[in-house]
């Protein structure tokens, strides 16, 4: 097999060659590798890469671990100690982790190989990767078009086969849209189901990191591992992890999808929406019942992400003050000259619109009207969900209303960037867990563009969405075509 | 709801320990005040029976053994120090 070939397969058939002792953990190390050379100075999807230490870590690694042997691409947001850690940012160009996550320990212990660092939006505030500070990724599909974000890198690279399966993180969106726009499988877990030790915070009452790759079933063998309990975060879940494996293959007779009135708004691309009702249709041969349901608040979502991520953030960025680690302003005259040029000369624009934003809407006299009335609708939609998950076992819907835009597209304006998330925001603020995978393609100036199709469950209930998400994938091609790079 | 109007950016900015520029001032202005009209309709929705939701799953009471275990050295916490002598931080002045 060339080293192309090698580079190509999913997790699941690299892990068969490798426990069949038909190729090296070296071997597929070297394939990755060729491959990144090859296409990454065209995609700009990797921040660092150490294939020294990956090395090292190949010819010593156990095959038949759960991931034994599988290199795993990190968004650069998640610390793998040693590496560069950057989060996209100026502020923490020169950091390098000193420990690692507990999603690092754990997919260490199972084998799996951190190589890389990937391209992000700045502390992961964005929807399409440009506002990465140091330079942007480009789609696979068409490189004049962003890849999605904020995990934009982490999908460029799976996408062009740069990586077998990355990690990203998921605030609002920005693990099942870039999946979407990259035509990938990515799943946002349930809050609380994935620690979030090591984890660089943006919004701590919504960050998730969650898998992206190539097909249902490699997604659901990262799961496996990164998933479950740890006591040093306090939102970590102590509830039993399931294999996500096991529903895999199981048919959809006899399960209830409801498709959200709400979500079929004006702004939708035609091509979207008809590749959603071509989806929901094959949904319906396969077996289930597709039933209408209401989220009434949906048109609220953007809206309240926005206050809470926003005040969140200004609190969690407030860390980034020039004393302990990152960029410090030279020659300071006083503390607040200190502080005042040192973040001013770190953070990009977006990061400092966010932190402006979020520091008004927690301010004195601001708070109620603004903060605490966010949070109040948000238990609202938090409920609209429950009340829809006592009727239906998943809601479906488009995973982003638009395909890959053009890079430089959406940058001036932030609130049309912001409406980006319009279907994934809702299931941070309500906790549940949601799938991207992929549902056909938009042609535009004849090029192909990847759809997503999002399956969104019950909190704790991704095994169910596994199982939807793979019958759906396996009835179709969707998730064997390559992009043309 | 308060009107957008009432954003301040360069007095919001000085709480958020920021320098912004005269121009990001401006514009962020306009575009915070576009966000801000954007989300006043949140002000339509009847709220007076709801209780916040800080977290969607909440968990209460959350500890672990107060156990020790290794964590950092000294020389592993300082590693990415903008500026350090004899094993400390070193800081801007904060007394005359």
């Amino acid at each position: 097999m060339s080293t192309a070939d090698l580079a190509a397969l999913t997790i699941a058939e690299v892990q068969s060659l490798l426990r069949r002792r038909a190729v090296s953990a070296s071997e597929v190390l070297e394939a990755l590798r060729a491959r990144i050379e090859e296409i990454d100075p065209k995609l700009g999807a990797y921040l660092s890469l150490d294939f020294e230490d990956a090395a090292r870590q190949a010819e010593l690694v156990d095959v038949d671990l759960p991931l034994g042997g599988v290199p795993v691409a990190i968004k650069d947001v998640i610390n793998v100690a040693g590496q560069p850690c950057t989060c996209g940012s100026k502020i923490l160009g020169n950091y390098h982790a000193p420990y690692d996550a507990t999603v690092i320990r754990k997919l260490r212990a199972a084998g799996a190989i951190p190589f890389g660092k990937t391209n992000m939006d700045e502390f992961a505030m964005g929807s399409s990767t440009e506002n990465s500070s140091v330079k942007p990724t480009r789609n696979p599909w068409d490189l004049s078009r962003v890849p999605g974000g904020s995990s934009g890198g982490s999908a460029a690279a799976v996408a062009a086969d740069a990586a077998f399966g990355a990690l990203g993180t998921d605030t609002g969106g920005s693990i099942r849209q870039p999946a979407a726009l990259s035509g990938l499988v990515g799943l946002k877990p349930s809050y609380g189901r994935v620690s979030r030790f090591g984890l660089v915070a943006f919004a701590s009452s919504l960050d998730q990191v969650g898998p992206l790759a190539k097909t249902v079933r490699d997604a659901a063998i990262i799961m496996n591992v990164i998933a479950g309990h740890d006591s040093s975060d306090t939102t970590s879940l102590n509830e039993p992890v399931p294999d996500y494996t096991a529903n895999l293959g199981r048919d959809l007779r006899g399960l209830r999808l409801g498709l959200p009135k709400e979500y079929m708004i004006e702004g939708i691309d035609p091509q979207v929406k008809a590749a959603i009702e071509e989806a929901v249709n094959q949904l319906h041969a396969l077996g289930a019942e597709i039933v209408d349901v209401s989220l009434p608040h949906t048109d609220y979502g953007i809206a309240v992400y926005y206050f809470l991520a926003t005040a969140e953030a200004s609190a969690n960025l407030a860390r980034f003050d020039g004393v302990r680690y990152g960029h410090r302003a030279d020659h300071p005259r006083d503390l607040l000259d200190h502080y005042g040029r040192t973040r001013a000369e770190g953070f990009g624009q977006e990061v400092k619109r966010r932190i402006i934003l979020g520091t008004y809407v927690l301010s004195s006299g601001y708070y109620d009207a603004y903060y605490l009335r966010a949070q109040k609708v948000r238990e609202l939609i938090r409920q609209d969900f429950a009340k829809a998950f006592e009727n239906v076992d998943a809601i479906v819907s488009p995973t982003s209303p638009v395909p890959a835009f053009k890079l430089g597209e959406r940058t001036a304006d932030p609130l049309q960037m912001y409406l980006a998330d319009i279907f994934t925001n809702t299931g941070n603020l309500a906790g549940i867990c949601g799938i991207s995978v992929p549902c056909g393609f938009a042609r535009i100036d004849n090029v192909r563009l990847p759809i997503g199709l999002q399956l969104m469950g019950k909190a704790l209930d991704e095994a169910r969405i596994f199982q939807i998400a793979h019958a759906y994938e396996q009835s179709t091609d969707w998730h064997k075509a390559k992009p043309p790079i | 709801m308060a009107e957008a109007s009432d954003l301040d950016v360069a007095y919001i900015a000085r709480l958020a320990r920021l320098n912004l520029s005269e121009e990001e001032t401006r514009l962020f202005q306009k575009q915070l005040g576009d966000v801000l009209t954007y989300a006043a309709k949140l002000g339509e929705v009847d709220v007076s029976h709801v209780e916040a939701a800080a977290h969607a799953i909440p968990v209460f009471n959350v500890f672990r053994d107060d156990d020790p275990r290794d964590w950092f050295t000294a020389e592993e916490a300082l590693s990415n120090a903008p500026h350090q002598a004899n094993r400390l931080f070193i800081v801007t002045k904060v007394v005359e």
